[in-house]
């Protein structure tokens, strides 16, 4: 049987612009189909906003890849309506451990807090991730939205004015040219895009390699996470085991600086790897395996002109903390709104700035925690290693240096603070719901909070009254009525009131808090939306 | 901001300081950097207090 990976999702077929005497013209193009570039293409479709996607492949990504998602992204992922077959088929854990040396330093409780419709993180395969977002696709088109999903097609060449870029596509038949209003690479680290613009990425490089191997084993081990460090089948290195769906299991070997990577993929020496760590008698078959290096850096700005960089494209992390795929689903979810209010001619280009500004926020938050997270787990110095080493050793009897202990901070949504697009704030009221933050989940009457926001302005309001549709300047704001009186368990109180008596909430078609108020004032709901959308 | 103590504090210095010296007897270096390490670890997570501990870290590093 061939593996999911192995089989073309979106063979190239021959387009119509391919026989076009004249370059057809795209609102959109999206450069490169993966777990970014199909989500904020999906993002648009939605918003009935034309959408072209190309891939110089065909199939979803080789190998498992990314494999943490985090709750925040799963959110999105409801609002694009595809988030039931990833946390069906996901794995949902809680449970840690950490090992050091030969003994087990103490485990963890990720503890998820009640009153969410979706669990803190699930591991899911970045294949499967793809292939249900491809069906999402496939669901849109049979629905008559303007997406289209393009494989064999390659970016060969870009140029661009004020108005849209010209685009020069490779395909087994031939070059052919397409123009487009805006183009959106997706197209990863590595990204070709960036490199035919000449645009800098620098940051910094870390000297390691970690070799991952993902195996199918019928294995007796938890569904938790275990890291090693310093373990004694892999000396003066950590190791990590993660389960994924399939009785697949990721397992992390790091390698050092000063590596052969032949000769360490060779299956022989993954065995011998395998085989200290997990057992001379376990069966296993070796799915996928890779060698990763990584560097922790972002550019400048995550747009020029008509070209906008989301994901690994704009910005990398190490991937301790499940920080990269997390992070460019983030930059769809923001970016996605902007554009459709630009396209339509609702807001000026300008808006654009603040996603670089909130978005180049969330990715310096994650190249910091992941930094300190590498500089944990691989010491830079003999006192940082014997720090290390002593805050290990503590954790074994004392909980006080367990917070210390780094093996990757997970995933958290980014609150914009200090965003241009931020309105006014009550101080009554919870700090976690402040204007910048996504909104908390809660149970709401009749389901969950989260599936009745996104994609329009709402105000969202508790024990209040307002009008049912606010009009601002061709804008819709329409409200969700919340009452006290309905929240049985206390969360929209404990979330969103704290103390105040009663609520107000702007909440952006990101599902984040926009402004907020203790009553409802028009003037000050208005302006607070025109700052909103950058006017 | 609490302020870090730089006067004598501790009852016994003599005492403390030879008690100090006895827990490193027959260490190799690398044993000693260790329990320095720890018990590093240890007093900062009892003062707790960032600011104090802020200001001890500048304080040890005798620049100005």
């Amino acid at each position: 049987m061939s593996k999911i990976f192995e089989v073309p999702l979106y063979p190239y077929q021959r387009s119509a612009d391919q026989d076009s005497a004249t370059p057809a013209r795209h609102k959109v193009v999206v450069v490169g189909a993966g777990p970014i570039g199909l989500a904020l293409a999906i993002d648009l479709a939605m918003q009935d906003v034309p959408v072209v996607v190309v891939d110089e492949n065909d199939k979803v990504s080789w190998g498992s890849r990314a494999i943490c998602f985090a709750k925040r992204p799963l959110e999105i992922l409801d609002r694009l309506g595809c988030g039931d077959p990833m946390v069906d088929k996901g794995v949902i854990w809680n449970l840690g451990k950490v090992y050091f040396d030969e003994r087990q330093v103490f485990g963890f409780n990720l503890l998820p807090e009640q009153g969410h419709k979706r669990p803190a993180f699930i591991n899911l395969q970045q294949y499967y991730f793809e292939q249900y977002l491809v069906g999402r696709v496939r669901q849109l088109q049979a629905e008559g939205k303007p997406i289209e999903l393009r494989g064999g097609n390659k970016v060969l060449e870009l140029s661009q004015d004020e108005t849209g870029a010209d685009l020069t596509i490779g395909t087994p038949d031939g070059p052919y040219r397409m123009k487009a209003d805006w183009v959106i690479a997706c197209d990863g680290a590595a990204s070709p895009i960036r490199n035919m613009m000449g645009l800098d990425f620098v940051g910094r490089v870390f000297e390691d390699n970690f070799l991952i191997a993902d195996v199918v084993m019928e294995a007796e081990f938890p569904t938790e996470r275990w890291f090693w460090f310093d373990p004694p089948f892999n000396r003066g290195q950590s190791a990590l085991l993660h389960k994924q769906p399939d009785n697949v299991w990721r397992i992390d070997f790091q390698l050092g600086w000063d590596i052969d990577r032949e000769e360490e993929l060779k299956p022989e020496n993954i065995d011998r790897r395998l085989k200290a760590m997990l057992g001379e008698d376990i069966s296993y078959e070796l799915e996928w395996s890779s060698i990763y290096t990584f560097q922790c850096r972002r550019m400048d700005r995550f747009h020029e002109g008509r070209v906008i960089f989301a994901g690994d494209a704009a910005h990398q992390v190490s991937p301790f903390g499940a920080r990269g795929a997390n992070s460019g689903l983030q930059d769809t979810d923001n970016l996605a709104w902007k554009l459709k209010l630009i396209i339509d001619g609702k807001s000026p280009l300008t808006l654009l700035d603040s996603y670089d500004a909130e978005r180049i926020h969330g990715a310096d938050e994650n190249i910091l925690n992941s930094s300190r997270s590498t500089d944990f787990i691989t010491p830079k110095s003999e006192m940082s290693r014997i720090f290390r080493d002593a805050v290990l050793d503590l954790s074994e009897r004392f909980e006080a240096t367990r917070p210390m202990v780094n093996s990757g901070r997970l995933s958290v949504p980014c609150t914009y603070d200090g965003s241009p697009l931020n309105g006014p704030d009550c101080a009554a009221m919870p700090d976690r719901t402040r204007p910048g933050s996504p909104l908390v989940d809660a149970p709401v009457p009749g389901g969950w909070l989260l599936d009745r926001t996104g994609f329009g302005f709402q105000l969202m309001t508790i024990d209040e009254t307002a009008p049912d549709v606010v009009d601002v300047d061709g804008i819709e704001i329409k409200r969700l009525a919340l009452a006290t009186a309905d929240d049985a368990d206390g969360y929209i109180k404990q979330r969103y009131l704290g103390d105040a008596k009663s609520a107000v909430y702007l909440i952006r078609p990101d599902q984040h808090v926009a402004a907020r108020w203790d009553h409802y004032d028009e003037t000050a709901v208005k302006a607070a939306v025109l700052k909103a959308i950058g006017r | 901001m609490s302020a870090l103590n730089t006067q004598a504090n501790i009852k016994g210095p003599d005492e403390f300081y030879a008690e100090l010296l006895s827990v490193h007897e027959g260490l190799s270096k690398a044993e000693s950097d260790a329990l320095n390490a720890r018990l590093i670890l240890l007093l900062s997570n009892h003062i707790g207090d960032r600011d104090v501990l802020s200001q001890a870290l500048k304080a040890a590093s005798l620049k100005d």
